[in-house]
């Protein structure tokens, strides 16, 4: 897979200016890249079994759904694509880069309501809009599911989360008012206190180091 | 209230001084004049009206000084210490201005000063072996047993060059910019060499764990900041110790014995006693963890093995000289998450306590006994330009050093260290005790300024602890520093904060990237296949997890607040008052429930224990007429509360044996509250609309008191509150709540049988009794006749009606509710359902 050919260099500088990477970062990922696809230009669900170390990932679907969702990757339509390239790959990654505190502070606006549209997305299975108290049993199934818990655990935990999401969300309720999901604003507001642009990065080194995480 | 306060300081610390005096043995010289003050002064306690004599015979009570005073004189310490901190905190004033180790201080250097007025010897001082080997581990086990281990991993780095490379930069700098001063000849004649000034720099430049967590307790700074002062403070001890020990070695072997080797040999030996005194700290928190999990059968001992292993490992690391600091820190760090999983949640709440207790005992005695042992003229050299540059030079290359090292970190740091934390880090940057026992234990005979070095010290550290302690707190707020806040925690943030830990690792994974998340994944994943399995129960390994910890908190959190509400108020008032969103018709319902798990949980604090406040919530239960039932109905309903120890006392075990099982009720009954409360939130709709349409019909059939208003709809109702604790309920009946009165016609029977655990509670009891439900309230619907005897039997259900029954009814139905147990079922025909 080394003597995979590398990417042509006008090409690298327009992914350069797309995604925000440095040349050397989008070489070293684009090396994974094909080490994941056995070469191809295309990257299909299946890639993703290649890597053992995220086999006991409890969200791994989700995750690796993520990257075929249309609308993380910039198209206006819902649903998945079966593919990608790595163009589509490099975007998904650069919603984790890190944001340097010398951008403009719309930028960084942005980049954080990226990010969280980004999460929220991923949340959103169904894309609705909505994150429903069904949406939420689920991933908070998936999240506990290492920990051998019964389901009534996980459901009544997603019952609370949801109430507290209400409570936060639209506070006192009217009697006839109903809450029948979180919807991206809220999400906001849940997440006002966690610092999104501080947790929420992966440091991308310059350094290749596919060798040593199979 | 500032001069009033502080005449009371000082009257009590005359009087605890008077006292001390008297009962101290200031000089041998002194005893006899001593000790019939002494004899007076305990005159009530067993010794009174004995006579200290020599004469021959048999006495019947002997008076025996000698014999208790070693330890006697140390409690009367440690009880001066503590009525000073009470003394301290009787104004609110004085201790959010000036901290309280400062105060300590100040205490000490009073009461040093009249103990050396009436005696002129200073007989108690801060000796190293003491403060080594009984103050310093308590305070440095709760700093790693409480350590927030991930902020403190995360930052690692960042401590670990503070803590390293900043002090040996101060160490070097300060001692070389001594000596370099010296050498003009500003300090006159000292008889010193370069070495003696880096030992001297080496034992100044440590910021002090004492000092720091003392003083930055008090100021809140956010937890990024506080981390990073704090473990420097922590971790700096293995080079403090290395530099100290390898000058010190020099110092005596002589500057001119020493070799290339012996400089090689102190580097290497800073990585041996650093990592090896880590290295036993985690040995020993394993041996810990692996203990407590084998504890279940002498739950009583359980705490001490916390103590006594950590302690163990301090030794240890002292015995084979490495880092004793670091492997007691280590060894909290490692340990607190199994042993907090393996132990007892009131071994947990022991531990905790007595580990705070503890290390402010200690962190108490310390300061005072730093002002006390300062009372000692034979101590005291003054050299004013030494001192004076001393205080300058650690605070200029302090300062140096965190923006130096600052700028290089924030190159790799995402969290940016700004220039206010730099302040405030610099700042921080606190000598104290630690500083203060090493001079002391310097040999007089190898370093001639060992008397300058010593007093230096003590102003170095009355420097930073009080100047700098009490300006710290106006600099943080005048820099408008991150405070940290204290909120709740929040189910959703742990719940996206677990999601961000996978989601992170999964795109470390993908991308090929070896970063904190990547470490992180493969530990928590290595931990939860080996080191779990190994170190924690069978029980704790299902239930560790930290999402449902958070919302069995909360749960517990919101139980004790409808308990201490519901007490504040006086009465069983809270059952009514509206604290949930709640679709407004549901309410009387929910807060029938409400009222019994909070109450539940009131009764069972005594067996949770979940922390003082429970504690204290149930103290306070005021004697009300309805709080009467309540109790009553508890006591005969729901759980029973534990009898008071029956006779059998034992040492070994505590009763506990409904504990665990309540306990896990409760859980599941805050769970299922906390999902009743939900729903109509959420189907809220669907139901209002139907339950308006069937207030529609209602009206309309108003005359016709057998009308039958949607019974299936009510049935379930009535089903779903009853059948609280099966499985069986389909969530979208359960969600349907509203007032179901009992119907008008034969109210005599529903009355004895059948009423409904969500009777109006806002209404009186007596309107009930005589007026029938359609002219009494516009809200309740008229259950149908099926919806009446639909009630599933059993006994089960039963028992939870009627007590609720109860409350709604007259007091003098109080007694009823044994009978009504049995009696009023008879009246109902067999479930149909």
């Amino acid at each position: 897979m080394g003597s995979s050919p590398s990417l042509p260099a006008w090409e690298i500088r327009n992914l350069v200016h797309t995604t925000g990477f440095t040349s050397e970062q989008i070489e070293i990922l684009h090396r994974r890249f094909l080490h994941l696809t056995d070469g191809k230009p295309t990257m299909c669900r299946d890639c993703f079994d290649n890597i053992p170390d995220l086999e006991c990932n409890p969200i791994k679907s989700r995750i690796v759904n993520a990257f075929f969702d249309r609308r993380n990757l910039g198209l206006q339509s819902n649903g998945t694509v079966d593919e990608i390239t790595f163009e589509n790959f490099l975007t998904i990654l650069s919603f984790f880069q890190h944001m340097d505190e010398n951008h403009a502070k719309e930028d960084l606006e942005y980049y954080k309501m990226e990010k969280l549209q980004f999460l929220f997305r991923m949340y959103d299975t169904n894309g609705d809009g909505k994150i429903t108290l069904e949406e939420l049993r689920e991933i908070i199934d998936e999240l506990l599911s290492k920990t051998s818990n019964t389901e009534k655990t996980s459901s009544s935990i997603a019952d609370a989360a949801m109430m507290e999401a209400a409570n936060i969300c639209v506070g006192e309720m009217e009697p006839d008012q109903q809450y029948d999901g979180i919807t991206f604003n809220d999400f906001l507001k849940i997440m006002q206190d966690i610092k999104i642009e501080a947790k929420m990065h992966v440091r991308f080194l310059n350094m290749d180091t596919t060798a040593i995480c199979k | 209230m500032e001069r009033g306060s502080s005449g009371c300081v000082a009257r009590c610390v005359s009087l605890t001084a008077l006292a001390l005096l008297l009962c101290c043995p200031v000089a041998q010289s002194s005893e006899a004049e001593t000790d019939p003050h002494s004899h007076t002064e305990h005159g009530g306690s067993s010794h009174g009206g004995s006579h200290k004599g020599n004469e021959t015979g048999f006495q019947i009570v002997t008076f025996r000084w000698e014999h208790v005073q070693a330890p006697y004189v140390i409690a009367l310490w440690i009880l001066v210490a503590s009525l000073g901190k009470i003394v301290f905190h009787l104004s609110e004033k004085v201790t959010s201005v000036v901290p309280e180790s400062a105060l300590l201080i100040v205490l000490g250097l009073i009461l040093g000063g009249i103990v050396w007025a009436a005696d002129h010897t200073a007989s108690f001082t801060l000796t190293p072996t003491v403060f080594f080997f009984y103050l310093l581990p308590p305070i440095v086990l709760d700093a790693g047993y409480f350590m927030p281990n991930r902020h403190f991993f995360g930052n690692l780095g960042t401590i670990l060059m503070y803590a390293v490379i900043g002090t040996v930069w101060n160490a070097a700098t300060t001692g070389l910019s001594l000596y370099g001063v010296f050498l003009t000849g500003i300090m006159g004649d000292l008889k010193a060499n370069l070495l003696e000034f880096l030992l001297f720099g080496s034992l100044i430049a440590a910021v002090d764990p004492v000092a720091v967590l003392a003083v930055f307790e008090e100021v809140h700074v956010n937890e990024v900041l506080f981390i990073i002062v704090f473990g420097e403070s922590l971790l700096n001890d293995a080079v403090t110790v290395v530099l100290y020990n390898v000058f010190n070695s020099f110092v005596e072997v002589g500057p001119g014995n020493i070799n290339g080797l012996d400089y090689f040999k102190g580097i290497v030996s800073f990585f041996v006693v650093s990592l090896g005194g880590a290295a036993v700290g985690v040995i020993f928190a394993f041996i810990l963890s692996l203990v407590t999990r084998f504890t279940k059968h002498v739950r009583v001992i359980e705490p001490g093995f916390v103590f006594v292993i950590s302690y163990l490992s301090y030794l240890t690391a002292d015995m084979l000289s490495l880092s004793s600091i670091l492997a007691i820190t280590f060894c909290g760090i490692c340990c607190q998450k199994y042993v907090k999983a393996n132990l007892c949640e009131q071994s947990i709440t022991t531990v905790r306590y007595a580990m705070k207790m503890l290390a402010s005992g200690a962190e108490t005695i310390i300061f005072m006994f730093l002002g006390i042992s300062a009372v000692n003229p034979e101590i005291w050299t003054w050299n004013t330009a030494f001192i004076l540059l001393t205080l300058v030079f650690i605070s200029v290359y302090r300062v140096i050093g965190v923006v130096i090292q600052t700028w290089i970190l924030n190159h790799y740091r995402v969290v940016q260290l700004e220039i206010i934390d730099q302040v405030v880090m610099s700042y921080g940057g606190l000598r104290g005790a630690v500083a203060f026992a090493l001079v002391v234990l310097l040999d007089r005979d190898f370093v001639h300024e060992r008397k300058l070095f010593v007093s230096t010290t003590i102003i170095v550290v009355y420097f930073t602890v009080i100047i700098q302690g009490l300006t710290i707190k106006p600099l943080v707020k005048w820099l408008k520093v991150k405070r940290s806040q204290h909120k709740e925690p929040l189910l959703n943030e742990k719940l996206h904060g677990r999601a961000f830990d996978h989601i992170l690792s999964a795109i470390e994974d993908i991308s090929g990237q070896i970063g904190h998340n990547y470490l992180r994944d493969k530990w928590t994943n290595f931990d939860r296949k080996y080191l779990s399995k190994i170190m924690m129960r069978k029980s704790a390994q299902i239930s560790r997890d930290k999402i449902l910890s958070v919302f069995r908190e909360l749960n517990l959190k919101d139980a004790i607040s409808y308990v201490s509400e519901g007490e504040r108020k006086g009465s069983l008032a809270f059952i009514r008052s509206s604290s949930d969103v709640n679709v407004d018709f549901t309410g009387p319902r929910h807060y029938v429930v409400d009222s019994s798990v909070s109450a539940v949980l009131r009764e069972s604090t005594s067996d949770v224990c979940l922390d003082m406040q429970a504690i204290e919530n149930r103290a306070k239960s005021p004697k009300d007429r309805e709080e009467i039932i309540t109790h009553h109905m508890l006591q005969q309903h729901l759980y029973k509360p534990r009898k008071r120890y029956r006779l059998n006392y034992s040492r070994h075990k505590l009763a506990r044996s409904e504990g665990e099982k309540q306990d896990k009720e409760i859980f599941q009954r805050t769970m299922k509250k906390r999902l009743e409360n939900f729903k109509p939130t959420k189907l809220g709709n669907n139901y209002t609309t139907k339950f308006r349409n069937m207030k529609k019909e209602r009206a309309a059939k108003k005359k016709h008191s057998d009308a039958v208003p949607n019974g299936r709809l009510a049935t379930h109702s009535v089903a779903f509150h009853v059948n609280k604790d099966s499985e069986a309920e389909d969530p979208a009946d359960g969600g349907i709540s509203f007032l179901i009165t009992p119907a008008s016609n034969d109210s005599d029977e529903t009355r004895s049988g059948i009423e409904n655990p969500s009777f109006s509670n806002e209404e009186d009891q007596s309107i009930f009794q005589m007026i029938p439900p359609w002219i009494s309230n516009e809200e309740t619907v008229i259950p149908s006749q099926r919806a009446r005897l639909q009630i599933p039997r059993s006994p089960n259900n039963f028992r939870r009606l009627t007590p609720l029954q109860l409350s709604n009814r007259s007091i003098d139905s109080f007694l009823l509710a044994d009978i009504s147990d049995e009696h009023p079922l008879s009246f109902l025909p067999e479930s149909s359902m």
